[in-house]
This record gives structure tokens, sequence and C-alpha cells, in this order.
């Protein structure tokens, strides 16, 4: 069950009080509404006469109540005409071949540089003063904002690969923007039309407020405003009360859209726990993990546990691989050991410890130092975890000069022959640029230079190759293999390439749906017990792998079900 | 017969020459495999035979004939990421029966669904999920969608271009293995492109290496890799790691 926010409550029971008095409102009030009382012309505000008389001595409560339906109607009348023309022309600009893109687009951005207030009254004195003439106005004055928005959605949609297999398959440009297009554009549209609604709602009291809009004897808020005005400081209630329903109808629009883009996630609390009681350090391990459990907070709060209690040993200086497939809960496992996990993760465990440090409580600022200086993380995406503002001589010397105090020139030094061992050619120069100006496999290995900028003792590399073309992959690992070299820091490598792993690490840990199946030494592969392992194994086809016969399948089970 | 023929085909990107002469015959009823690394044009080769890009010079032919607009939808890709070629919010059964627009002729309801159902089967899908989502399925699920979804437009030639390096291993070698299988069934024509060597030796019959823009070897599979001629297809041979061997790491 999903909590009903109080905020969904209000705005249901507001849009229930507006639409009401929308459709009864001239039924129950019209009469009143209309009736003069000569004698009792402009009335203060009273028990009978809530926000008092006009003066012909009408209840202007229940005129502000009967104006309700032809405020509304006017609104919607005029959002509808704004997005039926933004969605013509948007998703036609989206659309349609370059140059004439080029053309419509260029059109709607003049259009926009209009300021939208002065088209609404050019369209006014086009159409005339009368309620229907104010309604088109600011409909059309609305169609180059709706327009802009709906191209920028559309585009993105327009730019997927499932648009473009439509178009290969010969889906008409129109059946493509009404089965594909509309449809992934509709959600943020939604939220925009709802806060839009309660801008022209406001438009049109200015309008009817300027004498434009509504006219005698048509009344809507702004009309009731504007009489209102003219007597505001005898009897504020005259105008006070149309403004009322103008602010609250406003704001009931605006909630109304934030209520429909809210996010239909809970908000996640974090949650830590150190239930068990730690246990001594033992032995010399640069990360000890034991009985390691992760779990997620799912959509409708219930806990998920993805790790289900990992032990992980890592010796100075050895070279761990952990294979995996999606979903096997290696990567959380590392981002664990490297202290990443955001709060929307519960760690459980015994320990788990980095070089003696507990990882699992608050850290000191020193071990916060130590930690920054020994540890490196090395991710998939290295252009999502450089800066892309910052030069890479600048995010390279960063670690020195904050946790190792070094001076500028030092640690830049530094950063030269960090580069230089990952074999970046010409460091001093490339130090000065910027991360795009950089080839994804030069990009991965300043991530490894970054590493070498402390004195590490863990690198961890989480799929670090698995973006990159074979020939660039072999050149990261060898950048990996010599700043070990050079360092003696142990590497923890993550991938679902058992092939790879084999290659690169001493030891080999083979995770299944958060659960480690099996750990074996990389000489010993072929000894391999576990039939998920041998399956791992055999499933990759290599440069041997007999053609004729089908590659075997494993897991097929697995595929079948619906990934949670 | 269906022999999809790239005759001295050039795109360029400005100044850039992304693809630069490049000649390839995808023979009828066999698989021609792709390899090369990323920015050596591969892809955008594809491309071109779908007409997503234009060639600066050459010809792509089918039959003999010039690929334009009247021919072209007999030639069918599928994409790298299954996801993002699925629309999110149409049933995959409506997915899947958008490749019937191609075959150029009405379908009746009935029919429609009849040749939905036949096409999931042959994909491995259950057809009563046809009105799910695509979020309801695995990747490598989603994947034989877009399969079925091409071959729903009939067509002479399948392009696939990384339809594998997305997916699992485990789920890769069940897409391979459906690859192998429709192309013994249906006698497939298929240009197969990827950056893995070994998935492109298991599934191709002639292999085409390309570098820079160019196609620097090209034959059949065993010849181009038990006896490489040039030096680039040498190195890719040499990156490949190995179950169970230590990766070579020395220069060369």
């Amino acid at each position: 069950m999903r909590r009903v926010s109080p905020q969904a409550v209000a705005v249901v029971a507001g849009l229930v009080v507006v639409a009401g008095a929308a459709v009864l409102g001239p039924t129950l009030f019209g009469d009143a509404a209309e009736a003069r009382d000569l004698t009792n012309r402009q009335a203060e505000a009273s028990a009978a006469h809530p926000f008092g008389t006009d003066d012909l001595g009408r209840d202007l409560f229940a005129r502000v109540v009967v104006a309700t339906r032809l405020s509304l109607l006017l609104t919607l009348g005029a959002v509808g005409i704004s997005v039926a023309g933004g969605v013509v022309l948007g998703v036609t600009a989206a659309v349609l071949p370059r140059i004439p893109r080029r053309l419509l687009t260029g059109l709607i951005d003049i259009l926009l540089s209009f300021p939208w207030l002065l088209l609404a009254l050019f369209f006014s004195v086009i159409w005339g003063a009368t309620s229907t003439g104010a309604m088109l106005a600011i409909g059309f004055a609305g169609i180059p904002v709706f327009a802009r928005l709906i191209y920028t959605l559309a585009a993105s949609v327009a730019n997927t690969d499932y648009v473009r297999t439509a178009g290969l398959l010969g889906s008409s440009p129109l059946r493509t923007s009404v089965r594909h297009v509309l449809p992934n554009i509709m959600p943020p549209l939604v939220v925009n039309v709802a806060a839009h609604a309660s801008v022209t709602l406001l438009s049109f009291a200015a309008l009817s407020f300027l004498g434009l809009g509504v006219q005698a004897p048509e009344y809507d808020w702004g009309r009731l405003l504007n009489a209102g005005a003219k007597d505001i400081y005898r009897e504020p209630m005259a105008a006070i009360g149309p403004g009322i329903a103008i602010v609250l109808t406003g704001v009931l629009f605006s909630l109304l859209g934030e209520l429909l883009s809210e996010d239909r996630r809970p908000v996640v609390r974090a949650v830590r726990e150190t239930e068990e009681p730690a246990e001594t350090d033992s032995g010399e391990a640069v990360v000890d993990v034991q009985n390691l459990r992760v779990s997620f907070r799912t959509d409708d709060g219930s806990l998920v546990e993805r790790v289900h209690g990992i032990d992980l040993r890592i010796a100075p200086g050895e070279v761990v691989g952990v294979v995996g497939e999606s979903g096997s809960g290696k990567s959380v496992t590392a981002m664990a050991i490297a202290g990443l996990l955001g709060p929307e993760a519960q760690v459980e465990c015994r320990r788990l410890a980095f070089r003696g440090i507990d990882l699992r409580g608050r850290l000191s600022a020193a071990q916060r130092r130590q930690l920054g200086l020994e540890q490196a993380m090395i991710f998939q995406d290295p252009l999502s975890s450089l800066n892309p503002a910052l030069t890479v001589g600048r995010q390279l010397t960063e670690v020195s000069q904050v946790h190792a105090g070094l001076s500028r020139g030092a640690a830049l030094e530094k950063a030269v022959a960090a580069l230089d061992l990952v074999r970046i050619p010409d460091p001093a120069r490339r130090i000065r640029q910027l991360p795009h100006e950089f080839s994804g496999g030069m990009r991965q290995r300043a991530m490894i230079a970054m590493g070498l900028m402390g004195t590490p003792r863990l690198l961890i590399a989480d799929e670090p190759t698995t973006a990159l073309d074979v020939t660039v992959q072999r050149q990261v690992l060898r950048a990996l293999h010599d700043a070990r070299e050079r360092t003696g820091a142990a590497i923890l490598l993550i991938s679902h390439d058992i092939a790879l792993v084999s290659g690169f690490c001493d030891r080999i840990v083979v995770m299944r749906d958060g659960v480690v199946v099996e750990q074996l030494a990389a000489s010993d592969l072929d000894q391999a017990e576990h039939p998920y392992t041998r399956g791992l194994i055999a499933c990759v086809p290599g440069m041997n792998t007999d053609r004729s016969r089908p590659l075997p399948v494993i897991g097929v089970a697995a595929d079948e079900e619906v990934p949670v | 017969m269906s022999e999809l023929v790239f005759d001295r085909v050039s795109v360029r990107f400005g100044a850039h020459t992304a693809v630069d002469e490049a000649s390839l015959v995808v023979r009828s009823g066999t698989t021609l495999g792709l390899v090369g690394e990323s920015g050596s044009g591969k892809s955008t080769v594809a491309r071109v035979a779908v007409g997503l890009e234009k060639a600066a010079g050459g010809s792509v032919r089918l039959d003999g004939a010039v690929l334009e607009r009247r021919n072209r939808r007999s030639v069918q890709m599928v994409f790298q990421d299954p996801l993002a070629a699925l629309d999110p919010r149409m049933p995959v059964g409506t997915s899947v029966a958008e490749g019937l627009l191609a075959t150029g002729r009405r379908w009746s309801g009935a029919e429609r669904r009849a040749r939905v159902q036949e096409l999931l089967e042959l994909v491995h899908i259950d057809p009563s999920r046809a009105g799910e989502r695509p979020a309801r399925f695995s990747g490598g699920q989603r994947q034989r969608i877009t399969i079925a979804r091409a071959l729903a437009a009939q067509p002479a030639v399948l392009i696939a271009d990384e339809i594998t390096s997305a997916l699992d291993v485990s789920v890769q070698g069940v897409v391979l293995n459906l690859l192998r299988e429709l192309q013994r069934e249906l006698s497939l024509t298929m240009l197969f492109i990827s950056h893995n060597l070994a998935v492109v030796r298991y599934v191709s019959d002639d292999v085409a290496v390309m570098r820079n823009g160019r196609i620097v070897e090209h034959g059949p599979t065993d010849t181009v890799l038990d006896d490489p001629a040039d030096a680039y297809t040498r190195e890719l041979l040499r990156s490949i790691p190995v179950m169970g061997r230590p990766l070579d790491l020395k220069d060369a």
C-alpha cells in the first residue's frame, strides 16, 4: 500500500471543490448572482454577503462561484489550443529532415523571443475584446512555449533506436509520431500543462483586468477583480474575494503539476546497522570481509538482499578477480569495500576492514586520509568519473595535495611521472588537457595514474575495460600491471569476462546471485568444480571453440525470468 | 538469392573520412563477420546499407540493384542495445508487428496475430507474453524480440550491429545459438558486426577486418584467422584473452 501524501489529499479535495463550483455553481447560485438589491448596493462584507455586494446590489460571493465555470472553460480552452498547436509544431519539427527542421525550429525560436503577454495583447486586438477572442489570443500566444518544449522532448525520442527502426521498417513519420513519439513524451508534458494552466488562469484575469477579455454582461474572475479593484480602499473584500478564487485555483493547478511530476519512488532512508560484534584483526590482509550482506530498499519499502554473506580476503599485492554476470552482486561487493555504497544500501557484516581500518563505523579524519591515499577505484566509464571541466593534471594532483599535503609543484611532477608509468605519451603536455581530449583507453589509464598519486595498497577496478576494444583493453591492463609492479598494491578486478580474469589474476572468485559459488587459483581453472563456473567457462566462445556445435547454455532458466 | 555488395563505399563526416573506399561482399545465405575497434567505421558501413548514413562515394547493391528508397526495406538491422531499440511503452507483440509494415502488404488482424506468434516462437519467446512491455523482459529476451521484429520484415539481408555486446556472456551464447539456428533454417544472409573476434569467428563464414575506415583483410574465416596477412589483425588476435592463459602484456 502506498501512503497517500497530504498534498495529494489537498489537491483532490481542491479539484472536487473547483469542479463542483464549475458544474453546479450557475444552477445553485445563478439566481443569487443576478438578484439585484438596490437598497443594499456596495454593501460591506457580512455573514449574508461574505464578499459584499456590487454596485447593483448583487451578491459577490455568488458571482465568484458562478464565474468559476467561465474562468475554467476559458483556461482549459486556451491551454488546449497552446498544447495542440505546440504538439503539431514540436513533433513535426522533431521528425522532419535536417534543413526544414532548422527552419521550423528557427521560426519557433523567433516567436519565443516575443514576450508572451505582448503576443496575447497583439492577438486579442485581432480577435476583438470578447471572451472567445481572449481564449484564442492566450491560446495562440502559448503555442511557441509548448512547441519549444515538445520539440526538445520529441527530439530526444526521435533519436532513439526504436524510432530509427520504425523508419527502416517503413513506418511513415505521422505513424511514428503517433505510435512512438507522443506516448513517450506524455508524462513530462502533462506536468508542464498543469503548471501552464495556472499561468493561463492568471493571464485571463490580467486581460479581463485590462478590459480586453470577457465583456459585460458576461463575467469571469478577472472582471470581478477589475470591478472590485475600483473600490479597494473602501471595500477591499470585493477585490480580494475573486482574487482568492484566482490564487487558490492557480495554486491548485501548480500543486497538481508538482504531484504528477513526483518521482513515484519513496525517499530511501539511510540504514546502517552493525549488529554483530567485530572480530579482532586477523593477520595482515589488505581487505578482510566476513559475512558481508548488502540489502537495498525496493519501491514498496521492503528490503531485498542482493549480497548474501560474502567472505573475501585479499593479501598484500595479490591480484584477485571477481567474475559474475549482471545482478551477481560483484559490483556491490566492490563498492562496499570501497565504502562507496549510498544510503539506500544497508550493509551488515561481521567484519569489513581495509588495512585494519574498520569501515563499518564513522571514520576519523586520519582514517579517511589513509583511505584516500591507499585505495583507488577505477570505474567502467572514465568519462563520468573524471570531471569534464577540470584538466587531467588538476584532478590527478588533487589527491596528493588534499591528502598527502604535497606542494603544487611536487604534486605536478608526481602526476607527470604517474602518467608516464601508465604509458600516456607526452605526459607533460597531456596533463594540461581536458578529459574529452583523451581517448577512452587513455582516460582509463589516467584513472589508474590517479590511483598512483597516493601510496596505493589496493586498486579496485570495476569492469575497467568493458567499454573498450581488445587492443585498448590490453593497454589498460598493462597499465594496471605496471602500477602493481611499481607500488606492490593489491588489485581487485571485477569483470564478467572469465577469460580476461583468468589471464590477469592470481585468484578467481566466481559470484552468482549474491553468493560466492567458487574460489580458485587462476592456474586451476580447468579443475573448476562448480557447474556454474564450468558453464561460464564453456559458454564464452574462444578462438578454438568448435563452430559446428551450439554453444553450451547456462542459466537459461534465469534468462526466462523477469529481472528484479 | 540475395547478395549484398559494398562497392568502394566512402563516408565523410566533414573533413574526417569515416569509411574509405570499403568493398565487401556478403554472399547469399552466408554470414560475413566485420571486426574492428570503435571508430574503425564498421557501424557506419552498416548504417549506409540501411540508409541511416549517406555515402559520399561508391554504392551498395543488393543482387545487382543499387539500394535506394524502393528496395531498402529488404535490408534490416538489429541494434546493440535492445532496451533502446524497443519502445518502452509499446507491448512487444505490437513492436514485432511493426516489422510487418516493411512487407508492403496489408495484414488482417488475425493474420498479424498469427504471424507475431510464429515469430516469437521462432526466437523462443512465449507468445502469450506478447502483450507485455519490454521492461518485463531480460536483456537477452529483449534482443530476441528485436530480432523477431527484423525477421517480420522478411529481409533479404539482416545486419546485426554489436548485438551481443550489451549482454551477459551466458545470454550472449543464447543469442549466438539463435542466430546460427535461424541462419540454418531460413538460410539468412547476414552481416554480423562485432569488436569481439571470437564471437565473429563463431558465427561467420567470411571475415573482414576494418581499421581507420579501411578494410585491411577480407576472406574465409579460417584463412583470415589462422594466417592473418595484416599486422593489425595479428595485434587483434594477440589481444584476445584466452581462458586460463596469462595475458600477453609485453610490447610487440
